[in-house]
């Protein structure tokens, strides 16, 4: 199907800004979908706020926009209310990590199947450029003038600490890369992590003096390596992409008919 | 059992609210532990599954009702407890739910003091909250309950009203409620009534308005997982769940959102009259200070005091016709409740003489006695203490 029957065109034009990665997150999202054959109605995109929350607004699935840091929660509700759907869950890195982080080690600890993608571009977008839990320390931003303090979260580890099945990380400039890592995400059964880096040129890229959307691409390429890659070897400071964990382990059950498995064993 | 006779039981309160949310057909519950409400996680936790439906201990408040939310979404009854504290950090969630038009139930059997206060002591402080937490203009209902019979009738109506209007309800119980335990006669499966969800009858392939009213103000729904695809959205929003900064749409929606609650304030109204047509002094109360404030009137009466009392078990949206009305050609008005005069409040503002109304409380976790309310009495009515 061509992209746009995934769309609702009514909600278009988007809102991103020029050069933002989103839409690149949501393109492969779709492709992911597509690839795997399922329906529209089969789908359910649980997002929270902000730019990266906007996404499930445009996406023809049954659509969820809901409080800040809170889409695991919504999306844990809809998964156990109907076991049987494929709930995706796209998320911002200060939604995800900040505000939310709580919710977020608690999904990936009860391996809950939901496919958590979290669009990482460092920043606060929609209210203008403040620090989140991604921005590396010493990067400025308008909470951080004199460069920030608080040293950044590792996505990858803190996913693999708290329990989730399954850990990935990739960027907007390896688009297929991406899409072929969402498929995964979804098909594997359990809590799956996706961070996707994206740029956010207008608030990150430009107090950071890092470029314009396509040098921050740019730098995606040149930055990352696959995991035990030659690159990485080579230059062991550089962000690694991959799937890290992808492990066979049941999922919540959940479910109308148990809660827990010590109630269903009862 | 015999189907013929009824099923009378001995129960706690907590366990009435269990048990009438399971006959108004809860199907989904989550939440989090805190005094005086655990006992409904923990009785549903055994109970829930049993019945088909599905129990998660959650992280926290927060996610307890986000959690509901998004089940209630699936077309499942839901509901979630708490008291005090969890309630505050369920707030902005209320608020989604009331934007969103999301059927959903929230009990808190109240607990004493802001903040950590006096955990296991009664109060009714949150009466304010219930109404006003949430930021932003909009109704609510909140029901309560002086006794187990009618925690278990208020419980299932709270329920029934939720799935008529769309709308978040609040069961605001007090720890004397949640704690004591009293005979219930539950009722047999059609004794009361059940309202299940209104589901479009639009059919597949044709478009689907998630928020398009019909004339008797109801919404239809389409489940998640159904034909009908559309997006739920805490920001304001047309019939489609689109996003809208429309000055028009804003007023519309938010006028539709109060108004849906307010304008039935008095038809919705649950409450209960005692010795009401001769009375020359109102008491009016609500919840487990009632029931003092009944044992007062009774004793009175029959000293020949003419004393009457106006029982709310609705106060949210706040039934004014009724008690304005109740309150009419009475010397005084006496409201016993047991925090600093939440209801008083109200009741003050409806009235054509708020200065005849005055406050018979407790705020120091301690039942507020028919004694206390006699002295208050007396007061007012210059016979001294």
């Amino acid at each position: 199907m061509p992209v746009k029957d995934y769309l609702r065109l009514r909600f278009l034009p988007h809102i991103w800004c020029p050069g933002c990665g989103h839409g690149i997150v949501m393109s492969g999202m779709i492709r992911a979908i597509e690839q795997i054959g399922l329906q529209k109605n089969e789908v359910v995109a649980v997002s929270g706020i902000g730019c990266s929350s906007r996404i499930v607004g445009y996406l023809d699935f049954h659509t969820m926009h809901t409080l800040h840091g809170r889409a695991l929660a919504f999306a844990t509700g809809v998964k156990l209310g109907r076991p049987d759907l494929t709930v995706i869950v796209p998320m911002g890195d200060g939604d995800a990590l900040a505000i939310g982080g709580n919710h977020f080690i608690h999904a990936a600890r009860r391996n809950i199947d939901l496919t958590a993608i979290i669009m990482n571009n460092r920043i606060y977008g929609m209210t203008g450029g403040q620090g989140s839990p991604m921005t590396p320390q010493g990067m400025r931003s308008t909470t951080s003038p004199r460069g920030i303090a608080d040293p950044a979260f590792d996505i990858v580890e803190l996913a693999k600490g708290a329990g989730a099945s399954f850990v990935a990380r990739t960027t907007t400039y390896h688009a297929t890369e991406l899409t072929r890592m969402i498929e995964k995400a979804i098909r594997h059964r359990g809590f799956s992590v996706v961070e996707v880096l994206s740029q956010c040129p207008v608030y990150y890229g430009r107090q950071n003096r890092i470029g314009n959307g396509m040098e921050m691409m740019k730098g995606f390429r040149d930055d990352t390596a696959p995991i035990g890659s030659k690159k990485k070897e080579a230059r062991p400071d550089l962000i690694e992409r991959g799937i890290f964990v992808d492990e066979d382990r049941p999922p919540y059950p959940g479910g109308r008919g148990g809660t827990n498995e010590t109630t269903m064993q009862k | 059992m015999n189907p013929e006779r009824a099923d009378v039981r001995f129960m706690q309160g907590n366990e009435a609210v269990a048990e009438a949310a399971l006959y108004a057909g809860l199907r989904f519950y989550a939440g989090y532990p805190i005094t005086p409400s655990t006992e409904i996680a923990e009785i549903l936790s055994k109970r829930l599954p049993d019945a088909g439906g599905t129990f998660i201990q959650m992280e926290d408040e927060i996610a307890s009702l986000c959690t509901i939310i998004g089940a209630s979404l699936t077309g499942l009854k839901v509901m979630t407890a708490t008291s005090g504290p969890g309630f505050s950090l369920m707030q902005e969630a209320i608020g989604y739910a009331v934007m969103a038009e999301v059927p959903s139930v929230i009990v808190n059997v109240q607990r004493g003091g802001p903040s950590t206060g006096l955990p296991t002591a009664v109060a009714q402080g949150d009466v304010n909250q219930a109404r006003w937490g949430a930021h932003g203009d909009h109704s609510i209902v909140t029901l309560t309950a002086s006794n187990l019979q009618d925690v278990f009738l208020m419980t299932v109506e709270g329920f029934n009203m939720a799935e008529t209007y769309r709308t978040p309800v609040i069961l605001l119980f007090d720890e004397i409620v949640g704690h004591m335990r009293e005979k219930v006669v539950i009722p047999k499966p059609g004794e009361i009534e059940i309202i299940e969800r209104l589901w479009t009858s639009v059919r597949e392939g044709t478009n689907f308005h998630p928020y398009l009213r019909r004339e008797d103000g109801r919404l239809p729904m389409s489940a998640f997982g159904g034909v009908h695809r559309y997006n739920v959205t805490g920001l304001v929003h047309d019939m489609w769940g689109f996003p809208s900064t429309d000055p028009g749409i804003a007023y519309d929606l938010l006028h539709h959102l109060v108004d849906k609650l307010e304008n039935r304030a008095d038809s919705m109204a649950h409450y209960k009259e005692y010795f009401i047509d001769d009375a020359q002094v109102l008491l009016i109360s609500y919840g487990s200070a009632a029931r003092s404030a009944l044992q007062m009137v009774a004793d009175r009466r029959k000293r020949g005091a003419k004393l009457g009392l106006l029982e709310l078990q609705s106060l949210w949206p706040f039934p004014r016709e009724t008690v304005r009305e109740a309150c009419e050609g009475r010397t005084h008005i006496l409201v016993v409740e047991m925090n600093m005069g939440q209801v008083c409040h109200e009741v003050k503002k409806v009235v054509s003489r708020p200065e005849r109304v005055f406050l018979a409380n407790r705020f120091d976790g301690v039942f507020i006695s028919p004694e206390d309310i006699l002295r208050v009495l007396n007061m007012i009515q210059g016979k001294g203490v």
